[in-house]
């Protein structure tokens, strides 16, 4: 045991020695959660729009101005017919067209019913389909206003819970500090033994009496104190750019990230043990973390995803620690909300690391 | 010439021989085009709900069970109490939950309170907007909730271009190709050529007779036709697993490809001549390469609603160009003329980094 | 008494035999030479002996440890420096001692006298502080030997400790050798410098994975009618089917 400080004082050199490594530990985090919040955003503002008016009534001019002061649509196109319009939808000019007809105020006058053609450029379905549900929810208001329409029964309600603002960043924030801490702990240390083993060093440490799992034992501390240091820089920033504060305790996100980080070292760490060079345990590393993170419910809901696909995230550590962020951070969820993500998590960090110490071998 | 084949030989047996390394290079495309085209989505359906009902007569039980037979709601579970409403929220049990007072029927009563957990704010609109609508028009609620059908009014007919079925693979295909290539291209080059750095291999290819542009070149090769292997297998299956043919014309989607591969294979030098070691080399692709492929590409998220910074940076992203150009060819079926401005900024680039890269090689040397 | 034996040892690839049943026994205190040419298998028989590969077949014993099942143990009483300069490049020259002390379990007394009297010994008392990767090889490789001893092992194993560097540095280095021979260390060493094998008490001659010549350099001069170990070197490893000479 003793022989672990004199490990750790030598990875801890090793790490600030690096020409690149401390830097990285600062800036990742500023970078990601500065930058990644604002485009990782499926709010939708500017749909680019169309407008083809055939009729130049009172009524058309009111709806296309009911359109145009939403907030979601700029107009981008005015076009003659719907030919000419569909020539710059094509054109990428704009996202998404509407037609209104000649006689368009006298139909709804006369047979309180009238068509419109909208035509949305579907090949990015969320675009696409958010500005066509954009535009119905307008012409369903329009008809309300106008009293068309179903009149709903005026005895309902409803709140936003958690994020009353509905601001997506706020949902975002939280899951990208789970996919920092995945990214740190996760590659550099499935780099970190790989290294050791091309500069040939690994060999003077293989014949040594060391124990295996005291020499992976101090591969592990350093990246999970690294861990700490980034999760708190991370909520720091996330507090100065954002103004977001966990609503629930610091003390459940450190336990936490705590044992998420054992596990997803211990993972690295894993890959770094079985891999003969650093390419190789990029890779390996990258293919995990690519799948990890699009099934994590990071960037779209597992709820979403068909009944297999939800199954298969049930393997997957980085769905449990991004659901924990964000239920602590918007929710204020505790820990007697969370046991079974606790659970789930530790079963991780004791079968990750456990692959770890049977992948390392101090013999061939 | 004949050197510079057996060179090219080489670099296909190294690459070649690390066998996991491949596999997962040839699988990665597969992987995510199946993850793309079947389990990533926003769409809605069977979110869990709660139902809190204070009332428990006919006309609460018919609205419970239309909102349930609708498919994008299905009961986690009726709840007793408020707090219990509250708790199921914080496990992250449900989604949306839907209170009926004690006293529904008749005008001044107290409301139906529908409650959305809006950490994801986009879902939560989308739930609120869905109960409101089930509840409202069903007809229990138009005969004992006083809620009217009028004159329709307007009514939209929707036309949705190009992708009728509003399929997501129109979106994500020509986004899994530019990053693909970009992997197999920049990260692998980069990575390649700084190992040999590292070893000192690099200073005995040097002083070899073979001209620099030819060893760099032999490094290249094989990642180029690698990626191009990669491309055809990620149209055949978006062809036949996606149905999602090209539209266009082939040999015009596979010469833009090329001409984006050259892009990241400059990008992949340029990144050689700056990291010293393998994972600088790694950390700087994944940051400045990969990164902002899956972000600024427009592959995942809209770019117009980005902050302007972001968009204009977005200029200088390839993939960006070259997503828009195969979008053009592939799906819109657009001929040359639609693209000459992506491959001409793609050309640039191309251009640019080699003027660069060929800088710092010869000052370095 | 015997520190290493071996029986019939061999380690096989696939179908490539790298070892093919080798048997010795080094005495206690031995500089024990262990030649042959590149690719002889010399460094794949080390490797078992150290407990850094798993024999395919046959016996052996390292400081009385049996190599399949107590290799941890074996490890506690060998020294290692491998072919490849293996210390870390990017630590200070004290910090390379004191981590590699530290593993060996020496107390921090120990280890700041260790630290002290091998810095003086390899005359390198200014270079305390100096990142290893900035030495020059020869210090370099002394450095590795003094570090690998640096917990007075039964044995000390060196894989070509030589190679690269120049001839000034090798005669320091043998001193070196000598000098931990006389305190009672078993030195297992390789080389392909014959002048070296002179300085051996016994070398063994390995070509092809097999062992086909061992004895004291006098013996083996006579045997082979040669007048240097050079002459005995070359008409053995002229039998030589693979590798390069």
């Amino acid at each position: 045991m003793k022989a672990l400080r004199y490990l750790l004082e030598k990875e801890f050199k090793q790490i600030m020695r690096d020409r690149f490594l401390p830097k990285i530990i600062f800036i990742m985090p500023v970078l990601q959660l500065a930058i990644l919040p604002f485009a990782a955003n499926f709010e939708m503002r500017n749909i680019y729009i169309g407008i083809v008016d055939n009729d130049r009534s009172v009524c058309s001019q009111r709806l296309t101005g009911k359109i145009l002061s939403s907030g979601y649509f700029k107009l981008t196109d005015i076009s003659p017919g719907y030919e000419e319009g569909l020539t710059s939808v094509e054109k990428d000019i704009s996202d998404i067209l509407i037609e209104i007809p000649a006689g368009f105020e006298k139909d709804l006058g006369k047979e309180g019913k009238a068509q419109v053609l909208i035509a949305a450029n579907a090949i990015n379905g969320t675009k696409g389909g958010l500005g066509y549900s954009y535009l119905s929810t307008i012409i369903q208001d329009f008809n309300s206003d106008s009293g068309y329409g179903v009149r709903t029964a005026g005895s309902i309600t409803s709140k936003h819970l958690y994020n009353p603002h509905l601001n997506y960043k706020n949902y975002m924030v939280p899951g990208i500090m789970a996919f920092l801490l995945t990214l740190i702990g996760g590659f550099l240390s499935a780099l970190n033994i790989v290294s050791e083993k091309e500069k040939g060093t690994i060999e003077q440490i293989n014949v040594t009496p060391l124990p295996k799992s005291l020499f992976l034992l101090s591969k592990l501390i350093p990246f999970w104190i690294i861990g700490f240091i980034l999760l708190t820089i991370g909520m720091i920033i996330t507090w100065l750019i954002y103004g977001l504060i966990p609503a629930g305790s610091f003390g459940t996100i450190y336990l936490f990230a705590a044992i998420y980080l054992i596990a997803f070292t211990g993972l690295g760490l894993a890959i770094s043990s079985i891999s003969s060079n650093q390419q190789q345990a990029m890779f390996t590393a990258f293919f995990f973390m690519i799948i990890f993170a699009l099934m994590s419910g990071l960037f779209t809901p597992v709820s979403s995803m068909p009944e297999w696909a939800q199954k298969l995230t049930l393997f997957n550590p980085l769905r449990y620690f991004v659901d924990v962020m964000r239920m602590v951070y918007l929710k204020g969820s505790r820990l007697s909300d969370l046991p079974v993500h606790f659970f789930v998590i530790c079963l991780f960090a004791i079968f990750f690391n456990a692959l770890a110490v049977i992948g390392y071998r101090k013999s061939n | 010439m004949k050197q510079f084949l057996s060179f090219i030989t080489k670099e296909f047996h190294h690459i070649f021989r690390d066998v996991r390394t491949m596999i997962i290079l040839l699988i990665i495309p597969v992987i995510l085009i199946i993850l793309f085209g079947y389990a990533i989505s926003t769409e809605i359906k069977s979110s869990p709900i709660a139902i809190l009902d204070y009332s428990r007569d006919n006309v609460t039980r018919r609205l419970a069970e239309q909102l349930q037979a609708s498919e994008y709601f299905k009961l986690y579970r009726t709840a007793g109490s408020y707090e219990e409403v509250e708790t199921l929220f914080r496990q992250d049990k449900i989604r949306l939950a839907v209170i009926f007072p004690a006293q529904l029927a008749g005008a001044g009563e107290p409301s139906i309170q529908i409650l959305a957990d809006a950490a994801n704010p986009n879902e939560a609109t989308s739930l609120i907007q869905y109960a409101t609508a089930i509840i409202s028009t069903s007809d229990i609620a138009v005969s004992s909730l006083g809620a009217e059908v009028r004159q329709p009014g307007i009514v939209p007919a929707v036309n949705l271009l190009y992708n009728p079925q509003m399929k997501g693979a129109y979106n994500f295909v020509p986004g899994v190709m530019g990053l693909i290539l970009m992997l197999v291209c920049a990260l692998m080059t980069s990575v390649g050529i700084v190992k040999e750095k590292e070893t000192g291999a690099m200073e005995v290819l040097l002083v070899s007779p073979l001209k620099p542009v030819y060893i760099i070149l032999a490094k290249a090769t094989p990642y180029l036709l690698l990626s191009m292997a990669n491309i055809a297998a990620i149209l055949l299956l978006s062809r036949f697993l996606l149905n999602v043919p090209v539209a266009g014309n082939l040999i015009l989607l596979v010469s833009i490809s090329i001409l984006y591969a050259l892009v990241a294979l400059c990008l992949g030098l340029f990144i050689s001549t700056i990291a010293n070691t393998q994972q600088a080399a790694m950390l700087l692709s994944g940051m400045v390469l990969m990164l902002p492929v899956i972000l600024l590409s427009g592959m995942v998220f809209p770019v117009e609603n980005m902050p302007w910074i972001l968009r204009v940076f977005s200029n200088i992203v390839p993939a960006k160009w070259y997503i828009i150009a195969v979008k053009n060819v592939m799906i819109k079926g657009l001929g040359m003329a639609f693209i000459w401005k992506e491959a001409g900024i793609m050309l640039f680039m191309i251009l640019f980094l080699i003027a660069v890269s060929a800088k710092r090689f010869k000052t370095r040397l | 008494m015997y520190v290493i034996e071996t029986d019939k040892l061999t380690k096989r690839f696939g179908g490539f035999t790298a070892v093919d049943r080798i048997s010795f026994r080094v005495e206690s205190g031995e500089i024990f030479g262990f030649l042959g040419a590149n690719g002889a298998g010399k460094t794949t028989a080390m490797r078992m002996l150290c407990g850094l590969s798993a024999p395919t077949s046959g016996k052996a014993t390292v400081a009385g440890y049996d190599v399949y099942r107590k290799s941890e143990q074996i490890k506690k009483h060998i020294g290692y420096m491998s072919q490849k300069f293996s210390l870390y490049a990017d630590l200070k020259v004290w910090e390379n001692i004191r981590l590699f002390g530290g593993i060996y379990g020496l107390s921090p007394k120990q280890l700041a006298r260790k630290t002290d009297e091998l810095l003086h010994a390899l005359h390198l008392d200014g270079e305390r502080d100096t990142p290893v990767n900035a030495l020059p090889l020869g210090w370099k490789q002394k450095l590795a030997f003094s570090v690998a001893i640096i917990h007075e092992p039964a044995i000390v194993f060196l894989d070509e400790p030589t190679g690269g560097v120049d001839p000034v540095t090798r005669r320091q280095f043998w001193e070196l050798i000598y000098d931990a021979s006389a305190r009672g260390i078993t030195v297992f060493v390789t080389t392909h410098y014959m002048d070296e094998a002179e300085y051996c008490h016994r070398v063994s001659i390995m070509v092809d994975g097999r062992i086909e010549a061992l004895d004291k350099p006098p013996a083996l001069k006579e045997t082979y009618h040669a007048a240097n170990m050079n002459e005995v070197f070359q008409s053995l490893a002229r039998k030589a089917t693979r590798g390069g000479v």
